[in-house]
């Protein structure tokens, strides 16, 4: 699953799994985190191109990567998103605090 | 695929549909993809559209997710509740064109349960959660119950009513 961690000049690229939910966040946050602490990358985007499911767990693991990386001036960016998945986001009100590009 | 099945009325069916079903597992993550899988495979005869499927199951996997994150965390567990491996019921009622949903466990409850169906309030922020599963499955159902007292395990029940959005999603 490592391959779907990537570092991009200053970028953390994730590839989000198919299904996004509490048992893959788990994961996710954890080897995002290790990322972002020991490449120091500024900013994180998800990539959603395989996405077709996800629930209020996803929603975690972007803030959780939110708070850490604006803690350090950086931006999370979410793409590839399909409609469902920007409908998720922006029913919480994230596409204020991070950069929704399909 | 041929397009010309989107024209059968998906609503009337000659006969009224009334279907049961009840799944016992085990209260560990691996099983949230099956819960809301088995429901949205139990919801076929229905013929419901995508965006129903999907509400459906994220609705699932929030009410499934909560009862193993929360009704059984580690803080029940050390109050000597782990005896028996924990379970989650999911039991499901298909009358006509509406799905009830009821997720039950046996955890530790929910004290207050207001505040816990507030918007973005969680008792787990370590854990990257966001406190965004009951704003979920009431945007995503048409009703949402909860049942719940501390020690005495919750109840979630829901409803959907189905074939009411059409079958082509407009954008935005």
């Amino acid at each position: 699953m490592e391959e779907n961690f990537k570092v991009i000049d200053n970028y953390l690229m994730v590839k989000m799994p198919e299904e996004v939910d509490h048992h893959k966040s788990v994961y996710i946050s954890k080897t995002a985190d290790e990322y972002i602490m020991n490449e120091g990358v500024g900013n994180v985007v998800f990539d959603f191109e395989d996405t077709r499911f996800m629930d209020s767990s996803g929603i975690g693991v972007i803030i959780g990567r939110y708070k850490k990386i604006s803690y350090f001036g950086g931006k999370v960016f979410a793409i590839n998103t399909d409609t469902r998945i920007k409908r998720t986001l922006m029913i919480c009100g994230l596409h204020k605090v991070i950069e929704i590009m399909e | 695929m041929e397009t010309g099945q989107k024209d059968i009325s998906r609503t009337k069916n000659e006969m009224s549909l009334k279907n049961e079903m009840q799944i016992t597992f085990d209260a560990v993550s691996v099983n949230e993809a099956f819960a809301r899988v088995a429901v949205a495979a139990f919801v076929t005869p229905l013929n419901p559209t995508i965006e129903e499927v999907s509400d459906i199951k994220t609705a699932v996997s929030e009410a499934v997710t909560n009862a193993i994150i929360h009704g059984y965390d580690a803080e029940f567990m050390k109050e000597g509740n782990s005896k028996s491996p924990n379970k989650v019921y999911l039991s499901c009622i298909i009358e006509d064109d509406v799905l009830y949903v009821e997720v039950k466990d046996k955890g530790k409850g929910i004290a207050d349960v207001e505040q816990a169906m507030e918007p973005l309030f969680t008792t787990k922020p370590e854990m990257d959660r966001s406190g965004m599963g009951f704003a979920f499955m009431e945007a995503f159902m048409d009703d949402l119950e909860v049942i719940s007292q501390p020690n005495m395990g919750t109840i979630i029940r829901m409803k959907k009513k189905l074939g009411t959005t059409p079958w082509i999603g407009y954008e935005e």
